[in-house]
């Protein structure tokens, strides 16, 4: 699951059945300092998502369980959330090396 | 599953409804000295974990959706556990 940023919208007249009534979304992956992370991307749109917003995405064959009736849809990325507010802390705050023998992190 | 470190918070009060009461965080997978540090991703949280804490994250579909007991949930990564230590033996 990820972070992205609507762009635009996107619309088909011709679709493949049980994908009619969905919203489908042109939408920017972000990373955690948000920052484009690959190409553009289009999201189907289950929570009324609107250009310029931050959201949760979720690709794989889980972005079709998202959807709200038919569930056996070619759907591989759906919009989930929309993000009201983003806390992450700086890079290094925290050290991300296993050693060898024990590492505690309690 | 792998293991990672919480590096922040999500808050979506518009979203799915497989991910209400769960917090959802921003996870940083670990990795031995010398690799490349993997790009972080989003975990929905099923055991309290908080910022700064090194979790066990499932990230496959299957096994999120027994986790949160709902055969439809639109999950893949699951935090479901705090580690405490990890040993490397080589």
């Amino acid at each position: 699951m990820l972070l992205g940023r609507v762009r635009g919208t996107a619309v088909c007249t011709a679709k493949i059945a049980g994908t009619e009534g969905l919203k489908l979304l042109v939408v920017q992956p972000l990373n955690r300092r948000l920052e484009p992370a690959g190409p553009l991307q289009v999201a189907a749109d289950v929570v009324d998502a609107g250009p310029g917003d931050l959201c949760v995405l979720v690709r794989s064959r889980e972005a079709a369980l998202a959807m709200p009736e038919v569930k056996f849809v070619p759907v591989d990325l759906a919009l989930v959330g929309v993000v009201d507010e983003l806390t992450v802390r700086p890079d290094g705050e925290f050290d991300y090396i296993l050693k060898r023998g024990w590492n505690s992190f309690s | 599953m792998i293991l990672g470190k919480v590096v922040g918070t999500v808050v979506a009060t518009v979203s799915h409804p497989a991910f209400k009461g769960r917090r959802l965080l921003a996870v940083r997978p670990l990795a031995v000295e010398g690799d490349a540090l993997d790009e972080d991703f989003l975990a929905l949280d099923t055991t309290q974990a908080g910022i700064g804490d090194t979790v066990l994250v499932n990230r496959e579909g299957s096994g999120a959706r027994q986790v949160l007991n709902n055969p439809d949930a639109p999950v893949i990564s699951v935090i479901v556990g705090i580690v405490d230590s990890a040993y490397l033996e080589i």
